[in-house]
Parts: structure tokens; sequence; C-alpha cells
């Protein structure tokens, strides 16, 4: 009796998956393109707007340059300097989140699996994370000068605060109730990490690194202003200097599309690794 | 008499100030089906994680215990990370014998929800999957933790039947903590009735009738009457 009504629902369950698969797949599409669409619209109502205000001369241009020639200045640099720039920043900002991230996520496995670590890392951590990260920056340069050393270690200090956190959020978090199947088994530490608390640390993890990028991109602005000969906080304060606002938001505007692209990134492993989760995804009106 | 697959004795179990057990003496034999009925919170639910290894601390002794030995909580409890099928042959990693889980996939009823992910389980379903995993250790005796008392009243008398299916083709021996007086009596060969804090066993009382039982069975509605007197003794209700 039981048997038959699963049976149903298996096949009501099979039936919905095989429409999903086959019928439904344009009606999803266009219904993505057209939430992809709604968010576009701000944006282009706001290029439009400046670019008329420009033209008609209610803004002076040699503040606010026309969106046109801010795409212009954006072409001019593209074929020359502007892969350069781009190339070192990249490579401070990659380089800095690499090592911020990675001594956080190991310190975070300490601390949050560990109370003995906690006890004594702990009080450290929490008072270094006290000190606003840009009071750093005498010190880097006067320890490590003005090259790159300092540079890469500004942004992994950036980096490493919110990884470390969220990591050890992350970890404490995790459902006791869970971990007690692990022992329940008799796994051994190193198997309960593996198949119980990693993965379910794996959202905090996740929001962790997400906001270290964010910040490792925004210490990277912080280390180039102060000092550098190249790399996309360079252009920003050369820009300043040679007063060309259209520059100054040419280099934003490439912060903005790198910082999407990376949190893009993080976004779509994210999405694919923890499809699992059972959660409020927001509602349709 | 044959080897118990369980035989404990604890003299005592405290926390902090609070006594919560006091000299309880259990025996589980081969095929049996006992019942611990209580309240919520009068340290049987305790009992059941001494015998099963996940509370060490205590004054007594484990006298003997047959492995292997499997634990169904009051929640599923699956990962939420793995599919129906992985959740079953959760203790053999990735190397679980596909055709055992499959196999009681089938028998508890799941069929074709192998890949399906738990949050798309209702809670009958997930308990289903709880007890799968439970089984495929292939255990000689299964401990439960109010196993059913998350579900509605039909699904339980359901996941009863087929708890008491499954324990009779695998011949294992269940040891079920409850504080459903129907579900004692309907499932058990031995009810223990647990007084109130600090516990012990008050009443031991067996039910001397065939499987399958009819619910509405008279001896059954005797039982309960007896039941609810030894409950109310205990200040229990």
């Amino acid at each position: 009796m039981s048997r038959n009504s699963n049976d149903l629902t298996g096949k009501h369950l099979d039936a919905r998956l095989a429409l999903s698969a086959s019928g439904k797949i344009p009606l999803f599409d266009s219904a993505r393109w057209q939430l992809r669409a709604k968010g576009l619209v701000l944006p282009v109502l706001i290029i439009v707007v400046l670019e008329i205000i420009v033209r008609i001369g209610w803004l002076p241009y040699y503040q606010m340059p026309a969106p046109s020639e801010i795409a212009m200045t954006l072409g001019d640099l593209a074929e020359g300097a502007l892969w350069k720039h781009i190339g070192a920043s990249l490579l401070r900002v990659l380089l800095g989140f690499a090592i911020g991230a990675g001594l956080a996520l190991m310190f975070a496995a300490w601390v949050g699996l560990s109370r003995e670590a906690e006890a004594y890392l702990e009080p450290t951590f929490a008072g270094l994370r006290s000190i606003p990260s840009l009071a750093w920056v005498p010190l880097l340069l006067l320890w490590l000068g003005i090259d790159e050393t300092s540079k890469v270690v500004l942004i992994a200090i950036g980096a490493f605060f919110p990884v470390y956190l969220n990591g050890v959020a992350a970890i404490r978090n995790i459902d006791r109730k869970l971990v007690e199947v692990g022992h329940m088994y008799g796994f051994s530490r190193r198997r309960l990490v593996r198949r119980i608390l990693l993965p379910a640390a794996l959202p905090g993890l996740f929001t962790g690194l997400r906001s270290g990028m964010s910040l490792a991109w925004m210490f990277l602005v912080a280390a180039e202003l102060i000092a550098a000969t190249k790399g996309l906080g360079y252009l920003l304060s050369d820009g300043r200097e040679t007063s060309r606002p259209d520059i100054v938001l040419a280099a934003i505007i490439v912060l903005a599309v790198l910082g999407k692209l990376s949190d893009g990134i993080l976004a779509s492993l994210e999405k694919r690794w923890l499809a699992w989760r059972d959660t409020f995804n927001g509602q349709s009106t | 008499m044959t080897q118990a697959l369980l035989d404990i004795h604890v003299e005592r179990k405290t926390f902090a100030a609070t006594t919560v057990l006091d000299n309880i003496h259990l025996q589980l034999q081969p095929g049996e089906t006992v019942s611990l009925l209580g309240p919520s919170g009068c340290g049987k639910s305790t009992l059941l994680r001494i015998i099963a290894g996940l509370e060490t601390d205590f004054e007594g002794r484990l006298i003997s215990r047959t492995e292997p030995l499997a634990f169904v909580f009051q929640e599923p409890r699956l990962m939420p990370w793995l599919t129906v099928e992985q959740n079953i042959g959760f203790v053999d990693d990735d190397r679980y014998d596909k055709a055992w889980v499959a196999q009681l996939i089938e028998e508890v009823g799941l069929a074709g929800f192998a890949a399906a992910l738990p949050k798309t389980l209702s809670g009958g379903m997930a308990q289903r999957v709880a007890i799968a995993r439970g089984l495929y250790s292939r255990p000689r005796v299964l401990l439960l933790d109010e196993p059913f008392s998350a579900v509605d009243a039909f699904t339980r008398m359901k996941l009863q039947d087929l708890l008491l299916q499954l324990a009779q083709r695998h011949a294992i021996a269940l040891l079920l903590v409850t504080h459903d007086v129907d579900e004692a009596l309907y499932l058990s060969d031995r009810v223990l009735v647990m007084d109130n804090r600090p516990s012990s066993i008050r009443q031991e009382l067996s039910v001397r009738l065939n499987h399958p039982r009819d619910r509405r069975d008279s001896l059954l509605a005797q039982l309960k009457a007896l039941c609810l007197t030894e409950l109310h003794r205990a200040h229990v209700i």
C-alpha cells in the first residue's frame, strides 16, 4: 500500500523533471534575460542622463566628462598602457589575496577546531583586528620599502581578517547534531574534518573568501595610491595630478569590472558547490 | 537462555548536581524489541546515548555490547550536501556498497529518490533515509531515540510498520526510546516504564502478542491503562 503511493510520487517527480528538462528551458532562459535586463535599467538611465546634462553644459566637462568621452579615453588607454596597469594590479591582488586568505584559512581551521588554540591565539587576533589595517602602511613602508613586497603584504593583511573571522564562525556554527553522527560512527579526527566539518563549514568559508576578495581590491587601491609607478591606483592618482577626470573615471570603471569579475568567479564556484543548501532565494514580486 | 546482545548496568549518571539515572539494569535479547517509556527529559535518551557510547561519563558497567550497533536519532540528521544514496552509505565514504544501498532504498520505500538531496524530502521520507543509513552497517542492534516524534500521526504508523518489517527481515533487535504509550506497546515485546527524575525502571510490562499486531487489540488497551496508571503514580502525568 505504502509502496504504491511512493511509486506514484516517484513518477510524479520524474514527470516534473522531464517537463523542466524539455519544455521549460526557453521560458526559464527568457526569464533570466528579463532579470538581467532589469539590472541594466538603472546604469543605462544614469549614462544617458549624464551624457545629456554634460552635452547641454549643465555640468562643466573638465569636472564631469561625458560618458562617451570616458569610453574614448578607455579605448585610448586600451591601446596603450592599460594592460600593463591591469596586469600589475591583478598580480598584486591575487598574490596578496592568496597569501592572506591561505593563512587565514589555516588559522581559522586551527582556532575553530581546537579550544586550546583559541585560548592562545584568539586574544591576539582580536587585538590585531582592532587596528585599522591602513595604520600598517607607514610601518610596512619603513620595513619593506615602497616596492612590491609592502603592497602585497598590505593586501594580505586586508584579506586575512574577513576570511579568518568568517572561517572560525563557520566552524563554530556547524550543527553539533551532524558532528555527533560522525562520533557515532567512530570517525577519526581527519575523517570528521573531511566528511562533516569541511562541507558543513563551506557556506561560511565562501562568505569570508568573497568579502576577503573585495577587501583585497580596496587595499590594492590604497597601496597604489600611496606609492606606485604602475597599477590602477597609480592611474587614479595620475589622473588627479594631470586634472584628467576621464582617466580617473576610466580607472574606476576598470576596477569595478575586475572586482565584479573576481567576485563572480567565487560566486559561481559557490553556486556550484553549495547547490545543496536549502535557502530562501527571495520572492518573485 | 541465549547470550544477550546488550547488557548494561548504570549505577548512576549525573549532570552537575542532578542525578538523571539511578540503578538501571538493562538486557536486550536477540530479535527482541524493547521500549523505554517515559516523559521527555527523564533521562531515557541519556541511557540510550550511554549504550551507544556517545556518553562515556557514568558510574556503572557495560557488561556486553554486540557490534555492529546503529543509532537512529530523533531528527533524521542527514548530511544536507549528500544525496540520499550517499547519506545511506555515509559510513563508507565514497566506496559504499551500491547494490546494498539500492536494496535499502527499495526496502524503505524510496525507490527513485537515490539521487535526491535531503532538502527535497519530506520529514517522513528523511526519517526513512535515516533508518536505511542505520541499517547499512548490518547491525544486530538498532537504537532509536524517539525516531517518529517529529512526524504526523499517520506517517508515524506507517513508519512503525516499516520498522517492524525491516527488523524482522534483517533479524535486528530494537531498543527504542519513546514518550508515546501506543507506540511502545504496539512495537515492543517488553515495555520498561521509567520513573521521573532520577530515572530508574519503574515497571516492566511484557506484551505477549504476535506480529503483525492489530492496533485495536483489547490487550493493548488493557496494557495502555496499566501504563498510564504507572506513569500517573510516577507523577509524570
